[in-house]
């Protein structure tokens, strides 16, 4: 199979308008993945798919990632020559900026009529609160429509072009998205038995006096 | 012809329903309550802390690190170090509970213990009617002999004794003037532990 | 539109719907708990006289939001959870989890407890389509017989995993990098026995039921799922197979030691429901040849990487997805790590859910009971379903 390079320079030569990246892994299993932007996202998926060469009809995974707002700290070292002939002095600047949080969908694609892959596609929102419709691609993959479904549900992510965009696991009154990072779950308690740290504040907060009995 | 499937099927089900008169692998039923099975020797239900010697809370293996509590997935072990009366950690247990409404029976609590003190138990009638402080056993509750745990786990526990011989020899032979420790004392099985 | 609600006295909603364009239809509420859902699943379902003209399934009732606990939870952690998304494989969900960690760090699996792993799937293979098969035919109205025939055999191998792991169905016992315990020779030894009587068991099996007429009438032609849509519609496992598409991933991918082992990949002609259940009959005989082969070449040696870690495990950042060829289907872990002892994302891909896409477009036009047929030839768990 192409090397994600091999199909971002295709992919480049094909859309010029799309802007195609490559996000690199890490990790040892180190598969890039393509960041394909939300405009061309659908158009980039139904080529992926016809394409002789890559086939990729079956997307096994969809899902979501939250990225929250973050802080970066980043320190640059530069080298300084010492006008007065010692050794270089070397200098650390430390530079903060704050990288917008998004949300990101991935799709992960294999072909089942030429048996490889995965490619890995990734798509992301503007922001985390009001830019969060992206293009469907359920059109493209049929296994995408639960899965698509579920990310609206739990990442609060929109998908236009889906055909029954609901719930899925949560019920249909619920409000807010359970998978982002900044969820905060409901003031529920239950009495337990062997109250940890964080059941403990909420006994506390839920009770003048904690409990007695079980734990002393 | 039409309908031979369907009696060679009923052939099949005859000779069930006639082998379960004779053959012991046609009937597997086991008549529960009144003809006990035999547990396997691995089988694991709820964890109980092992003790040394005659005394179950001050023989307790357990030293009170709380790996276990952290690494526990579902949170249901609670411990409170025991400290002496200059505040000092006496490396005991002052509370070991665990609910076993919410453990889930992972053993991931024996893996992780460093000090082989908590071990998994066979004993699973445990019903009770009060679900809150029935449930929630204590360290007294938990506390078994070694010789329990000899004669649940036999493999496993004998391995055990090799790593903590070995573990005691190298800690002797660091401590050279210090006296011999006592050996373990051996105590018959004592019978599974009454339903709390 | 809608004219009254009537509920009834089991709980079941019941009501007439008018609609343009069909005339007066009746929508029944089919669950939670009608107990030929397989668990907590509820279908709407529109009926027009006896035939199905629309159904849209609704999930959720069994919810615990699994890929957060993941977020929460240490990697060790995850894996007792990883049980309960299809308690009858957690032996195969446990791999699935354990090779996405091994791909994840890099962490190699000695050879001893990858023939394990092989073994345990193949076994869990053997129960889940064992106990399918029961349960299909329980659909079909044939209570109990066939069911208790196929749980009796599946009692046997609950007792090996019993015997090995400790627990019978939350066996808890893959490792990044290894195995738990040790199988013993006595435990082999027990799994050859099981395995040498297995094919009897299935050749009784196939006497008892797949000639029988009242399953033929009941099966062949119900529900035909295409090819085109099982690919388009991400359907994987035995139901991908039965509808003839050559999709196996323990030959595309051959993960653990699969390439090592000689077995054919059943593949179905029509994709219908008896097609469905002849596949896995089929692939039941495959995996006895498996573990045959298994059970000869297994070698000694440690079960577990000796630079695995089991406590204060932090892989590197990174991502990785793992899958492996579940009874179900492709069960994958997508894991996201950020070098914290917890995954930052921890996502399963329930091959039960996405199988369920194409319910709706296989019940259309069949009548109500044989929904429930079809349903039950997917094969889904509702632990996996709803996480």
């Amino acid at each position: 199979m192409e090397t994600p390079e091999q199909i971002q320079a295709r992919l480049a030569a094909r859309f010029p308008a799309a802007a195609v990246t490559l996000v690199p892994n890490p990790a040892p299993a180190g598969m890039a993945a393509l960041l394909v932007d939300a405009a061309h996202a659908r158009q980039i998926a139904f080529f992926l798919r016809e394409d002789p060469e890559l086939k990729l009809d079956y997307c096994s995974n969809a899902t979501g990632i939250d990225w929250p707002e973050k802080e970066i700290v980043e320190t640059t070292r530069s080298t300084l020559a010492d006008p007065a002939g010692g050794p270089p002095r070397t200098i650390e600047q430390k530079t903060k900026r704050i990288q917008p949080g998004y949300l990101e969908v991935v799709y992960h694609l294999y072909s089942m009529a030429r048996k490889h892959g995965p490619v890995i596609l990734r798509v992301r929102t503007g922001n985390r609160t009001d830019q969060v419709t992206l293009p469907s691609l359920t059109p493209v993959w049929r296994s995408c429509e639960f899965q698509e479904r579920e990310i609206y549900d739990l990442f609060g992510i929109t998908f236009e072009g889906h055909p029954d965009l609901r719930r899925l696991l949560m019920w249909d009154e619920f409000t807010g998205h359970p998978m982002r990072k900044d969820y905060v779950e409901p003031d529920d308690y239950e009495w337990e038995p062997t109250p940890h740290e964080e059941v403990l504040e909420k006994a506390k907060r839920h009770y003048a006096a904690p409990e007695k009995e079980g734990t002393p | 012809m039409l309908g031979t499937g369907l009696l060679k099927g009923l052939a099949v089900t005859a000779k069930n329903f006639v082998g379960s008169f004779h053959d012991p692998k046609r009937y597997t039923t086991v008549e529960y309550p009144e003809q006990p099975t035999k547990l396997p020797e691995n089988y694991r239900n709820f964890p109980f802390l092992v003790f040394d010697g005659e005394q179950p809370i001050d023989g307790l293996r357990c030293v009170a690190c709380k790996i276990c509590e952290a690494e526990c997935p579902p949170q249901c072990i609670y411990i409170i170090p025991d400290r002496d009366e200059k505040g000092r950690p006496t490396k005991k247990p002052k509370v070991f509970d665990l609910d076993v409404s919410v453990c889930m029976s992972c053993q991931i609590c024996v893996e992780v213990c460093p000090f082989d003190a908590i071990k998994m138990d066979q004993h699973f009638e445990i019903a009770t009617a009060d679900r809150f402080n029935g449930l929630l056993l204590h360290r007294e509750d938990l506390a078994k002999s070694d010789a329990y745990y000899h004669s649940i786990h036999p493999t496993e526990a004998a391995q055990v004794d090799e790593i903590l011989a070995e573990a005691k020899r190298k800690a002797e032979a660091k401590a050279k003037p210090a006296a011999p420790a006592a050996p373990a004392a051996v105590k018959p099985p004592e019978p599974p532990a009454p339903a709390v | 539109m809608t004219t009254a609600f009537t509920p009834t006295p089991s709980g079941a909603h019941v009501r007439a719907v008018h609609d343009p364009f069909h005339g007066d239809l009746l929508e029944i509420s089919m669950g939670p708990h009608h107990p030929s859902t397989h668990g907590v699943f509820r279908m709407m379902v529109t009926l027009d006289g006896e035939n199905v003209v629309k159904l849209k399934p609704v999930f959720g009732y069994l919810h615990r939001n699994h890929e957060k606990l993941g977020e929460n939870t240490s990697y060790l952690g995850s894996m007792p959870y990883t049980d309960r998304l299809d308690y009858f494989c957690s032996m195969t969900n446990n791999w699935a989890y354990a090779l996405a960690v091994e791909k994840l760090a890099g962490q190699p699996v000695p050879e001893r407890a990858e023939y394990l792993r092989v073994i345990l799937a193949e076994l869990t293979r053997l129960l889940n389509h064992t106990c399918l098969a029961g349960f299909l035919l329980q659909d079909t109205g044939a209570s109990g017989t066939p069911l208790m025939y196929a749980f009796r055999e599946r009692e046997k191998i609950l007792d090996l995993f019993e015997a090995l792991s400790g627990s019978r169905m939350m066996c808890n016992y893959q490792r990044f990098g290894g195995c738990r315990i040790d199988a013993t020779p006595a435990w082999l030894a027990a799994v050859r026995g099981i395995v040498d009587g297995y094919g009897a068991f299935l050749d009784e099996y196939e006497e008892l039921i797949t000639g029988n007429e009242i399953l033929l009438a009941r099966t062949q032609n119900v529900g035909v799922l295409s090819p085109a849509l099982a690919v388009s519609a991400g359907i994987t496992g035995p139901m991908l197979r039965a509808a003839g598409v050559d999709y196996d991933l323990r030959k595309v991918d051959g993960y653990g030691l699969y390439p090592r082992f000689d077995f054919r990949v059943p593949l179905g002609a029509h994709g219908d429901t008896y097609d469905r259940y002849m596949v896995r009959m089929l692939e039941m005989r495959e995996s006895i040849g498996i573990l045959r082969q298994a059970l000869a070449a297994i070698p000694d040696g440690p079960i577990m990487d000796p630079k695995a870690k089991i406590r204060g495990f932090r892989p590197k950042p990174g991502e990785a997805y793992g899958r492996i060829e579940g009874p179900k289907g492709e069960i994958g872990f997508y894991l996201i790590s950020d070098g914290t002892p917890n995954p930052y994302r921890y996502r399963v891909r329930p091959p039960s859910l996405i199988n369920l896409t194409v319910l709706e477009d296989l019940c259309l036009g069949h009548t109500l009971a044989d929904a429930v047929i079809i349903l039950g030839s997917i094969d889904i768990v509702l632990g996996e379903v709803d996480r």
